[in-house]
């Protein structure tokens, strides 16, 4: 059983309300670091913790802090990325629902630590709900002296807010969400200036994820060596993975870094296996904007090593054949799905998506979406895999942001493992049409067996 | 689209409204108050189903902006609608995941249920409905939502979607 970081006390009814979540000892960081530490070493806590931006980017969030410009006279601002949008995510959602006052904790030590004095949530619009949820915590909490003026008597004042977003993948980039809380389109900004410089109404801003926020609540209670202590090498502490696709128990899940992904997949403790009884085919291990990899592959890197559940492990043999960690959004495709309807779907999304500032990734991905659907439909051509590929490599690394890559990788990933089920659906495009799933041969374990 | 005709019935926000706008602002700096825009927008839908371009023009005039910096904003995200709906808009993930257990067939059951193609409205007035990106559930797939509360309807089912529009119908316009 994996130690809990974050989700220890998530079944104790109540664990929502203020009261219950006090009594296990909730917001007992905040008291260590308004009373007994400096903000300085509240980010150097963080900084030995090891702890990599929980987001998708795996940036460490104690340098990212260090970064932060504190000029004399001018506000700070620390704003949670709570846009969760990444398809296959959901760990954000699950936490601010079932114990929000993590992240309302989490949020005062981070503000502390940078010196901001008003920080906000930014939460995608959708989760109305999620939104009700935080604005109740934060109610409690100020009226308990954690929030407001003069916090346990410290001097340190803060203010917190949540700001609904309006229905917009791209806001999840740090940029955009900040054009977005001024009240503008989501358009990603120029970098630089960084945020850390120029951020929100071009003052210094620090953006994190929900996750690593949280995550400080447990860095600081503990130590940030003893966090350290977690996971495997530069993949310190624990994660939420997001479980979905065709597995047997879809849901939320803590592991501790490092954990075999065999063991994540297939132990009762977690995903259980795949569903009805059928076989792994491929995976998308971190969101929908990480490589695909096949089913053999993703247990077991090119160098016939088991594959673990750690940042460095997944990226093991680069995009060739490994893939990334991303925001942990966990996706099993079991043997039935057919892999460029999937793309298709995926390109679909980056082309709804796309804030439609840079030309490579506005045309591109609407192109790419187009031959996609042609293959899908029985009107491809032999060399709309070349051509796909052609196009993905001019959006990769040609934008202002890292929708354009998003949208390149499952692409290409999905084009380079399985492309003979794309030239299946070029030869046997009667078939292909009617049966609406593609080539079972990729499944584990690797007998070539067609579904009937 | 903007509709001229609806767009010209005149707006006049409730002093509640207003109230809820006031709090709002005061989240932000001073001279900051455009930030409020996207939550306003979202209370403004709430209360009229949808975004008349007259309705936008009283925020922008609430707001100090120029016209065209409310239109921008309502235009390019996906939750603002610029034409009257449905009272309640059933709106169904239609991304990967949602798709791996059945998104689609659950999308084409609605289709056939409400008898209206995706963006159209029943002849009631009660429902429309449309597929939406990725809402972040995917362990709970296939999922739709319902604003303004915008709230959850998971692990559907072609029955459960029978249920629950049959309740919103029993609902009516109360």
């Amino acid at each position: 059983m994996a130690r809990k970081l974050l989700l220890e006390h998530i079944n104790v009814p109540g664990i929502n309300t203020f009261d219950v979540y006090r009594s296990k000892g909730g917001y007992a960081s905040v008291e260590k670091a308004l009373k007994t530490m400096s903000p300085d070493d509240v980010v150097e806590e963080v900084k030995k913790s090891g702890l990599r931006g929980r987001g998708g980017a795996g940036f460490p969030t104690g340098m990212k802090w260090s970064f932060l410009a504190k000029p004399e006279g001018v506000a700070r601002y620390l704003v949670c990325n709570a846009d969760e949008s990444e398809p296959g995510t959901f760990k954000d959602r699950y936490l601010m629902t079932y114990i929000p006052h993590l992240l309302i904790e989490g949020m005062i030590v981070s503000s502390f630590a940078l010196g901001a004095k008003t920080s906000y949530i930014y939460v995608r619009g959708e989760m109305m709900p999620q939104i009700r949820i935080l604005e109740k915590a934060i109610a409690e909490a100020k009226n308990a002296g954690f929030l407001g003026k003069n916090i346990l008597g410290s001097g340190y004042d803060l203010e917190l807010y949540v700001q609904p977003g309006g229905g917009a993948y791209i806001c999840g980039e740090e940029t955009a969400l900040l054009e977005s809380l001024e009240g503008k389109r989501g358009n990603p900004r120029i970098k630089p200036p960084f945020p850390a410089i120029a951020g929100l109404y071009g003052c210094p801003t620090v953006v994190n994820n929900v996750e690593s926020i949280a995550a400080v609540v447990p860095i600081i209670n503990e130590g940030g060596d003893e966090y350290a202590k977690v996971g495997i090498g530069r993949s310190t502490g624990t994660k939420l993975i997001s479980a979905g696709g065709n597995v047997k128990k879809p849901g939320v899940y803590e592991i501790d870094l490092g954990l075999p992904v065999e063991e994540f997949l297939y132990s009762d403790e977690y995903c259980g296996g795949i569903a009805n009884g059928k076989r792994l085919k491929a995976v998308v291990a971190g969101g929908s904007s990480v490589p695909i990899l096949p089913a053999n592959l993703f247990m077991k890197t090119a160098k016939n090593e088991p594959r673990l559940m750690s940042y460095e492990s997944l990226a093991e043999g680069g995009f060739v054949t490994g893939t990334m960690m991303g925001s942990g959004g966990f996706i099993a495709f079991d043997e039935d799905q057919c892999i460029v309807r999937n793309t298709w779907n995926f390109t679909r999304f980056y082309h709804h998506e796309s804030c439609g500032q840079c030309s490579p990734c506005r045309e591109g991905t609407g192109w790419m979406e187009k031959v996609l659907h042609r293959l899908e439909n029985g009107h491809g051509t032999l060399s709309d895999m070349d051509l796909l590929v052609d196009v993905s490599k001019k959006i990769e690394g040609n934008t202002i942001c890292p929708l354009g890559d998003a949208a390149a990788w499952p692409v290409a990933s999905a084009i380079r493992h399985f492309r003979d089920e794309f030239e299946w659906h070029v030869t046997n495009a009667s078939e292909a049409v009617v049966r609406n799933y593609g080539l079972a041969h990729y499944a584990d374990p690797l007998d070539i067996k067609e579904t009937a | 689209m903007l509709r001229v005709d609806e767009a010209q019935q005149p707006v006049e926000f409730t002093p509640g409204l207003i109230t809820k706008f006031d709090d709002i602002v005061s989240r932000y700096p001073e001279g900051k108050q455009k930030s409020a825009l996207l939550p306003i927008l979202h209370l403004v839908q709430a209360e009229y189903g949808w975004l008349s371009s007259a309705a936008m023009d009283k925020v922008a005039d609430y707001l100090h902006l120029q016209d065209i910096e409310v239109y921008e904003v309502a235009t390019f995200y996906s939750m603002y609608f610029l034409r009257p709906q449905g009272k309640y808009v059933l709106e169904v993930c239609r991304t990967g995941p949602c798709c791996l257990v059945g998104a689609e067939k659950i999308m084409d059951h609605i289709e056939q249920k409400l008898g209206v193609k995706e963006g159209d409205v029943t002849p009631d007035g009660l429902f429309s409905w449309r597929g939406v990106e990725c809402l972040a559930a995917c362990g709970y797939a296939p999922v739709l939502q319902i604003g303004p509360e915008y709230t959850f309807y998971e692990n559907l089912t072609n029955e459960s979607v029978d249920k629950l529009i049959e309740d919103l119908k029993a609902k009516g316009n109360n």
